[in-house]
């Protein structure tokens, strides 16, 4: 057994949050570079241009990268061998994140949902935990904007729909989403489990580096085509036409009822921000 | 790339066409789905707004807060889409341009040509470049509603491109 005070935890999503503001990750970096390096259309490759300069303001200036600074989305995967000790986990990724977007000069953008009123210090955040083998936790922080979250959808597809069916499903939710998610998007899809895990699948997915692919070939398949049919819709970088449409497709997959085949596909801004660490 | 000084005049507007790229200077106000939802009851009661909306430029952005030795926070725009149900009326009002991200609804578009108005769309996601041509920030309206509030902007080459023109031309 190894026992970890939850002020660690705290003090490490503290650091996560505050340099995930600011930092696109490397992967979005080099693949917006990438972007760039083949669009022909001029106003999405001027928008492309001023989205890496902003991305170095934001850096030199230490500050939001996107006034966004979402809601705080956080992971945590706990090794059994782990003994908690300290406050509540929740109130130590709460207090982590809230001291994060207030010395970080960071927007509160969360608010109760019926009468809008804001809770004035970006909390609660959204806190998955899953038990794992060992006696470490993994942690991931990821701030999640809502311009490209609204965009998000959840089909309940037939079982016979199948491949096509889900690559239907995540092309038409691009073409749907069109230039107001800000893309070039990231689009993370969950395929299976149910209404529930599917969803939460697709956000995991988004915690993946940009470029990587599913371990599994026929799931790895369905990323590749559905990009590739993503960046000939023609939509562009904020919409302005051109073959910047999607940085990438990243799926995940559970296995499912024998009567059907849900599928979640959560949108993701050009400004992907994402920490991990593990302690 | 065309410099512009705000207030925008008619004349300005009419030779602004769908993808020109521009650089606004001037005053604009911010106003996001709370204000715009709380104008909207002004308007229903009869009562005076709290700002001028005649030629006025609306930004749909929620800034970060400002540090202390900056004008303001990170600054972006938000998704004009939201604000398809109370543009028109706005311009109908008076207002002259609007500032956002990603398409907004025919009625809107109809509604610029008849008022001869232009709305421009920002760079998405660009927060940081727009909160340092942010030089002067005030809020003149709704404070209790945080970011969401009305901020009167002075701002310096905010680089812009011209979305939906007066003519019904759309970069979309």
């Amino acid at each position: 057994m190894r026992k970890i005070n939850t002020e660690v935890i705290e003090k490490k999503i503290y650091e996560m949050a505050l340099h995930a503001g600011v930092n696109l990750t490397p992967a979005c970096k080099t693949a917006m570079n990438n972007a760039l390096k083949t669009e022909k259309n001029g106003a999405a490759a001027f928008a492309l241009e001023t989205l890496l300069k902003n991305a170095e303001t934001a850096v030199n200036k230490q500050m939001p990268v996107c006034q966004d600074t979402g809601m705080a989305v956080v992971l945590l995967e706990i090794g059994q061998e782990v003994f908690l000790e300290g406050k509540p986990l929740a109130k130590a990724v709460n207090d982590g994140v809230k001291k994060a977007y207030a010395d970080g000069y960071f927007r509160k953008s969360v608010c109760d949902p019926i009468t809008r009123v804001n809770t004035g210090d970006n909390t609660p955040a959204v806190i998955h935990t899953e038990i794992v083998e060992g006696d470490k936790i993994s942690i991931t922080f990821m701030p999640k904007g809502f311009g490209s979250e609204n965009m998000s959808r959840l089909f309940m597809l037939k079982p016979a729909q199948g491949v096509d069916g889900i690559i239907g499903a995540i092309v038409e939710t691009v073409k749907l989403a069109g230039s107001r998610p800000c893309p070039p998007v990231y689009v993370g899809v969950g395929i299976g489990g149910t209404f529930d895990t599917c969803a939460f699948l697709a956000k995991k997915a988004l915690t993946r580096d940009i470029g990587t692919s599913n371990p599994r070939g026929d799931i790895a398949e369905i990323e590749r085509v559905a990009l590739e049919k993503i960046n000939a819709l023609d939509i562009g970088c904020q919409g302005f036409h051109g073959s910047a449409t999607a940085l990438g497709v990243a799926c995940e997959w559970a296995p499912t009822h024998i009567a059907g085949l849900p599928v979640a596909v959560d949108i993701q801004c050009h400004c992907v921000r994402c920490e991990k660490a593990v302690l | 790339m065309k410099n512009l000084q705000l207030p925008l005049t008619k004349e300005t507007i009419k030779s602004l066409r769908a993808g020109d790229s521009v650089s606004l200077s001037g005053t604009i106000l911010t106003a996001r789905d709370c204000a715009h939802k709380r104008i909207f009851g002004y308007l229903k009661d009869g009562k005076p707004l709290p700002f001028d909306l005649k030629d006025a430029v609306i930004y749909y952005a929620g800034p970060c807060p400002a540090k202390p030795d900056m004008a303001s926070g990170s600054c972006g725009p938000t998704t004009s889409a939201r604000m398809d149900s109370f543009a028109p009326a706005l311009l109908d009002l008076g207002l002259g341009a609007i500032i956002g991200k990603g398409e907004m609804c025919g009625e809107v578009r109809e509604a610029l040509k008849r008022n001869v108005c232009v709305y421009f769309a920002a760079i998405g996601g660009a927060g940081a470049l727009y909160g340092n041509a942010i030089k002067k920030s005030e809020c003149i309206a709704f404070e209790d509603l945080l970011s969401e509030a009305v901020y009167k902007l002075e701002v310096e080459n905010f680089p812009a491109v011209v979305a939906f023109d007066c003519f019904g031309g759309s970069i979309y």
